[in-house]
């Protein structure tokens, strides 16, 4: 993907950047809001990473209100120093897609980077998904594996539709908690492992090959083969 | 002619005229001046920095706080009403001016009057011992007669009687009066004069073997003092309803004067710290009080700006280096590569914890400006109406899990629905904090439960209560107290990861929902207390 990315701090610039091209992407950097601005509105990007305080008299959002204004739907995350609920409801309301607040796990950007920049389009929408010999039934709300059927809780099915959807990437728990309860809280005690590790135990039991996999420090990732 | 007037000049009556109206109440204004700390104390509240200022103010009944906002905007009572007593004090200051404009009038014209009639009867008696001198017994009857036909209006009275027998030799009158003094020349009494008892004003003349008597009718001065009474009287009925209607006036028009300041500062308490009192122009007391609020509320706002300028430079100051420091931290994990000795793998451990770290004091800093958040109140002008029971059961659901990994039950205990204003997140933080807080203290084998349920509060409202229970050590009564303050951690629970900001981030989300946070034993009897969290939020 070709990713830009508007910061400020040049430590932190260099390693979101470092980041990111190490995991296969392209990425352009302004240092200000001014810079960012001109370099999105000249050019062709996959993705943005913006700092939500720039210098320069042009801060994200209002960098993405103005890309906004003239059409340009490239997806936008937010990164920042400002926690504050309404900050982030700002950002969002302004154009943004994601918002991430300073400091961050690096895996943490990248999952979200991966989950947005390859966001099923247009696609048909499918009314099944599969991952190896996983499948799930998002009409009849069944999940089977190996043709035998898994019985699942409403909230474990929400929970599996997600990794699947993103099958190959990596989900964190902030994810998990964002989308499949739709909250934002901190819960303080790792809540979401004790489901995930619910789920597992009914999805990869009895099998031979598990396809929900913990990423170490980042989150879980469901995929079918190594 | 005096007997008129003074009627009238009473009746001018007391409702105090416009000017007056706006000239006493502000330099006594005893109503506005409470009131107004009232405003000053409920931003201060919000302004204070200790947790649950709010739900703690007036007194601890649920609720409390929301009723005394309420009760600012409902004008007082008729009696209770500033206005009124003002009014009511007016009255009664011209009643006793008009008390005192009779009186002086009275002694003034019935004076005139009585000094006139002396004059009268002192000369008459003068010239009638003249005539005595002059012409004896017999010109004095003569003279007496004479003044009688003359007199047309009927008002003299003359008695000449002998001084040994009483015997009448000449005058108008039938018999000396009974109550007369001996020894007084001057006196008054009630007389049979012409066929009709009247009260007359007399003059007793010692003459040698004669008695003379010389007066005047005095009904012209009785009838000045029934009319200034009857005048009075009737006078002071309608300045009273006067005065009432004035009262009720004064009180309506200072309250059309308070409502706006009022309402500033009931949206001000509220979150809104943009809205200034209107003012009305007149730059009277009022105007210059709400000018002064106002003055008073921009040096808020430029203080809460600063705050909000100092948390967010914080906020942008502190998580920039904390973000670098874990970047700097993750590239040399990443770098390290595989741990091939056992010095790199401790290195790896090492730099991992550290991560870790950084994270707690991120998360730390995020739980600090989230309680600051709460506390400034500044959020309520986000509430939206939304059903909490759903909420809770997710936080249920959510921790239901975290639970059983413990060897824990978590029990819910939810109704249908629970339609509140709030805000979604902060309620299911605080839920998520005290039902986080109740596994971490539950052991193995225990129960947590989470209920919730309407009822009625202290004050006849209607509230919701979510209850979260656990099966633990409960809590001393003196760390109760103390367990809402940020980074208060009781003896016991120091042995357990925590930050100490819960049970505060709990209580700021309760103030910012003007409810509050009450902690007490969950088993009256059993040697396993445990914990009863309630979290009570009125509706309004």
């Amino acid at each position: 993907m070709r990713i830009l990315l508007v910061e400020d701090d040049a430590e932190v610039a260099r390693f979101v950047k470092k980041g990111l091209q190490e995991a296969g992407h392209t990425v352009e950097h302004a240092v200000n809001g001014r810079d960012g601005l001109f370099l999105a509105a000249s050019e062709q990007f996959d993705l943005m990473v913006l700092d939500r305080m720039l210098p320069g008299g042009v801060d994200g959002v209002r960098l993405v209100e103005t890309l906004r204004a003239q059409g340009n739907r490239a997806p936008v995350i937010f990164l920042s120093a400002l926690s504050a609920v309404d900050e982030r409801v700002k950002g969002l309301k302004a154009g943004g897609d994601d918002y991430l607040t300073k400091p961050f796990a690096f895996a943490e950007l990248l999952a979200r980077v991966e989950a947005l920049g390859r966001r099923p389009s247009v696609d048909a929408p499918s009314t099944k998904l599969k991952v190896a010999d996983l499948e799930l039934d998002l009409l009849s709300r069944t999940v089977s594996r190996a043709g035998k059927r898994i019985d699942v809780q409403p909230r474990e099915f929400r929970l599996l539709e997600h990794l699947m959807r993103h099958a190959g990437q990596v989900v964190t728990r902030t994810m998990l908690l964002e989308k499949v309860w739709d909250y934002h809280f901190d819960p303080q005690t790792n809540v979401i492992d004790v489901h995930v590790s619910r789920l597992r135990q009914k999805v990869d039991r009895g099998f031979d090959v598990p396809l929900i996999h913990t990423i170490r420090n980042a989150g879980y990732m469901i995929r079918g083969e190594g | 002619m005096a007997t008129t007037s003074p009627p009238e000049k009473t009746a001018p009556p007391p409702p105090p005229p416009p000017p007056a109206v706006a000239e006493p109440p502000a330099p006594g204004d005893d109503a506005a001046a409470p009131r107004q700390s009232g405003v000053a104390e409920a931003v201060a509240d919000q302004l204070r920095t200790t947790p649950a200022a709010d739900a703690e103010a007036p007194s601890p009944g649920f609720a409390a706080g929301l009723g005394a906002r309420a009760g600012a905007l409902r004008p007082p009572g008729l009696f209770r009403s500033a206005g009124f007593r003002f009014a009511a004090l007016f009255a009664a200051l011209f009643a006793a001016a008009s008390l005192v404009l009779v009186g002086a009038l009275w002694l003034v014209t019935a004076g005139t009057l009585d000094r006139q009639t002396d004059m009268a009867i002192r000369s008459d008696a003068l010239a009638l011992v003249e005539r005595f001198r002059e012409g004896g017994t017999t010109g004095l009857v003569e003279a007496i007669e004479e003044r009688l036909a003359v007199d047309v209006e009927n008002d003299s009275i003359y008695l000449l009687v002998t001084a040994d027998t009483d015997r009448r030799l000449a005058g108008n009158l039938n018999r000396w009066p009974v109550a007369w003094h001996p020894t007084e020349n001057w006196f008054r009494t009630r007389v049979v004069h012409d066929g009709a008892e009247t009260q007359a004003r007399l003059y007793k003349v010692e003459l040698p073997e004669l008695r003379l008597l010389v007066g005047r009718d005095d009904t012209e001065r009785q009838r000045l003092q029934q009319l200034l009474t009857e005048g009075a009287l009737s006078t002071s009925g309608l300045a009273g309803s006067l005065a009432f209607f004035g009262a009720w006036l004064m009180r309506r028009a200072m309250q059309a004067r308070m409502r706006p300041a009022f309402a500033t500062a009931a949206a001000i308490s509220a979150g809104d710290l943009s809205q200034r009192v209107p003012l009305s122009g007149r730059d009277d007391e009022f105007d210059r009080l709400a000018a002064t609020m106002n003055t008073m509320l921009d040096r808020i706002e430029t203080l809460m700006d600063g705050v909000r300028g100092v948390s967010d430079a914080i906020a942008h100051d502190l998580r920039t280096p904390i973000a670098r420091a874990r970047a700097k931290l993750e590239e040399a994990l990443a770098n390290a590569g595989r741990p091939s000795t056992p010095e790199g793998a401790a290195l790896r451990r090492a730099v991992e914890r550290g991560i870790a770290d950084l994270d707690g004091i991120a998360r730390i800093f995020r739980a600090l400006l989230r309680i600051a958040e709460a506390e400034a109140g500044a959020r309520r002008a986000a509430f939206a109406a939304f059903d909490l029971a759903p909420v809770l059961a997710d936080a249920g659901e959510i921790y239901e899990a975290a639970a059983e990994a413990r060897g824990l039950r978590l029990a819910t205990d939810l109704p249908e629905t629970l339609e509140l204003s709030g805000d979604r997140d902060l309620l299911l933080q605080a839920v998520a904090n005290l039902l986080d807080n109740a596994i971490k203290f539950t052991p193995p084998g225990g129960e947590v439960r989470l209920s919730a349920a309407v009822v009625e509060t202290a004050d006849g409202g209607a509230g919701i209560e979510v209850a979260v229970e656990d099966d633990g050590p409960g809590m001393a009564s003196a760390d109760r107290e103390r367990a809402g303050q940020r980074f208060f951690r009781a003896d016991e629970a120091r042995a357990t990861p925590g930050s100490g900001l819960g049970l505060a981030l709990v209580q700021a989300v309760a103030g910012l929902h003007r409810g509050e946070l009450v902690l007490e034993d969950a088993n009256s009897d059993g040697a396993p207390r445990g914990l009863r969290a309630v979290l009570r939020l009125p509706l309004s």
